[in-house]
């Protein structure tokens, strides 16, 4: 009974460990981790979300198609929640279906799972909670708000027939080895003006419509806080290189995507809510690992001292 | 009047001024309603004096679109970028002056609203497909919603996404084969040239048709 509940606790670890990424790792700042080289990633499963035509009618499907709304637009159909100018679907790409832009079906079975960003085991709601409070720079919707019901009962909708606990091949995004040349903030914003801001704007500022964003924001008051996965350089690049220009994913080099990476989070941003006046501390506690910027001097800014807001 | 002067000035004060120029808005005016004397036509006898366009022939609305890519497209048609065989001898024969004067002309009259816009039917068939694509893309073949780019509804957004709500699906569909085909290759990161290449003739069509049928000046038709 004993060495089965001890297995049963190590489960999650020894996936954990054995991952190359976190499922939803556009919100994982995690400790960091042996990137694991995509040549020797485990073997994977494949696995195809059902098409959105066979959401079913009735109250079920009513909460997966309530759910799928709010992914898409997160931002009016959770107001409360959200604290700044970005939807689910900015990190998650096409309803969050996409392989290799972490998609839910690719998360929803790796949970319950336990995190070093908190310590200790969470629900596949809690990890939403954590989306809302980091990427969407908000607040944590109770764990029975129908929000959180919505978003979970989409993602369950979505990963049916997926195997639980098992990695699947497009979850999360992939890894992109490590540049010969250290990411470089120069070389990176040459990168954004060539191939970045012609819809995030010269200034990583988005480009909205009758006052709603259709290109994000990128840093600043109305982007993600220094909480956030997508801050971390490893986890920044991943996406990038997949999944930008959209239509374009793959189009970076690894340099490239390294470098403007880079260049993206070594801008100002909302503060991590976990801050409690001490910059150094904040770093220590929570962005102890070369992929985080926060804490640090770059061009002479010390980042994190003076949030976005 | 028009003229010399301004030559030389850099291009962003030379716009600047340009819009508080009676001069320059009497030649673009001109432009539109007589056309030059080296042989370009009066705009409006295709585009219309409002800018509103004719849907039937295809030829699109211009009004209140952005000056600058409004001028980025006289001078592609100009170079060949962006091939047709009506509208370079017409880019060709406006000068620089000229193309700004119509460019700023054309962007700052009020959108057209439609007197009737008609609604595409609901159901699966051609509009499910063109809505689907327009507000969902299909990502299995990395083409992402048009909305994604050009804006809720397709309302254009800034200086590189043009609107298509309410454009003639003729000059869409024109537009996207154009893509598609390379004959139009003024497109930033080549953009719209790849992921054209990813559309059928059929998705193509459904496509065009959606955005014709949207509202120029904002979402009042959704699927």
């Amino acid at each position: 009974m004993t060495a089965r509940l001890i297995a049963l606790l190590l489960a999650p670890l020894v996936l954990a460990a054995c991952s190359g990424r976190t499922p939803l790792d556009a919100h994982a700042a995690d400790a960091p981790r042996a990137a694991a080289p995509a040549a020797k990633a485990p073997a994977t499963t494949s696995f195809t979300p059902p098409a959105e035509s066979t959401i079913p009618a009735g109250p079920y499907g009513d909460m997966v198609r309530l759910g799928r709304e709010i992914f898409l637009h997160t931002r009016k159909a959770a107001p409360a929640y959200v604290g700044n100018g970005l939807n689910c679907v900015n990190c998650h790409l096409d309803a969050g279906r996409l392989a290799d832009s972490a998609p839910l079906w690719g998360a929803y079975g790796m949970y319950p799972q336990y995190r070093k960003k908190n310590h200790h085991v969470n629900s596949y709601g809690e990890r939403l909670q954590g989306c809302f409070m980091y990427s969407m720079n908000g607040k944590a919707p109770p764990l029975d708000d129908p929000v959180i019901v919505a978003l979970e009962t989409y993602s369950y909708w979505m990963a049916q027939g997926a195997p639980l606990g098992t990695k699947l091949e497009g979850a999360g995004y992939p890894s992109v080895p490590r540049p010969a040349k250290a990411p470089d903030y120069a070389r990176g914003q040459s990168v954004f003006g060539r191939d970045c801001a012609l819809c995030h704007g010269a200034q990583g500022q988005g480009q909205k419509v009758a006052g709603t964003y259709v290109f994000p924001p990128l840093w600043g008051p109305d982007s993600f806080n220094w909480g956030a996965g997508m801050h971390e350089l490893d986890k920044a690049a991943a996406f990038i290189k997949a999944n930008m220009p959209l239509s374009r994913g793959g189009m970076l080099s690894d340099q490239d995507a390294w470098d403007v990476a880079m260049f993206m989070d070594a801008h100002e941003r909302p503060q991590d809510p976990r801050y409690h006046g001490d910059l150094a501390a904040t770093r220590k506690a929570y962005h102890d690992t070369p992929m985080s910027l926060y804490g640090t001097r770059v061009n002479g800014r010390l980042l994190g001292a003076r949030p976005a807001q | 009047m028009r003229g010399r002067g301004w030559e030389g000035v850099v291009a962003g004060l030379w716009l600047a001024l340009a819009w508080a120029s009676p001069a320059n808005a009497a030649t673009a005016q001109t432009l539109v309603n007589r056309g030059n004397e080296r042989g370009a036509p009066p705009c409006q006898s295709c585009h219309g004096a409002d800018g509103r366009g004719q849907a039937a022939a295809g030829f699109p609305r211009l009004a209140g679109l952005d000056a600058g890519y409004l001028r980025r497209q006289l001078d592609d048609y100009a170079k060949g970028t962006r091939s047709n065989a009506v509208m370079q001898p017409i880019a060709q024969a406006l000068s620089p002056d000229e193309r700004d004067g119509v460019a700023m002309y054309y962007a700052r009259l009020p959108v057209p609203v439609k007197a009737k816009v008609t609604k595409p039917a609901d159901g699966p068939g051609a509009d499910a497909r063109g809505a689907t694509l327009a507000t969902r893309g299909r990502w299995s073949a990395q083409v992402p919603a048009c909305e994604q780019c050009h804006g809720p509804g397709g309302v254009g957004v800034g200086a590189n996404f043009p609107p298509l709500a309410g454009q003639p699906a003729a000059y869409i569909e024109a537009q996207l084969k154009a893509w598609q085909q390379g004959t139009r290759r003024n497109d930033p990161l080549g953009l719209m040239q790849h992921l054209s290449r990813a559309l059928s003739a059929q998705d193509i069509a459904a496509v065009a048709q959606w955005f014709a049928a949207q509202s120029p000046v904002g979402r009042s038709v959704r699927k």
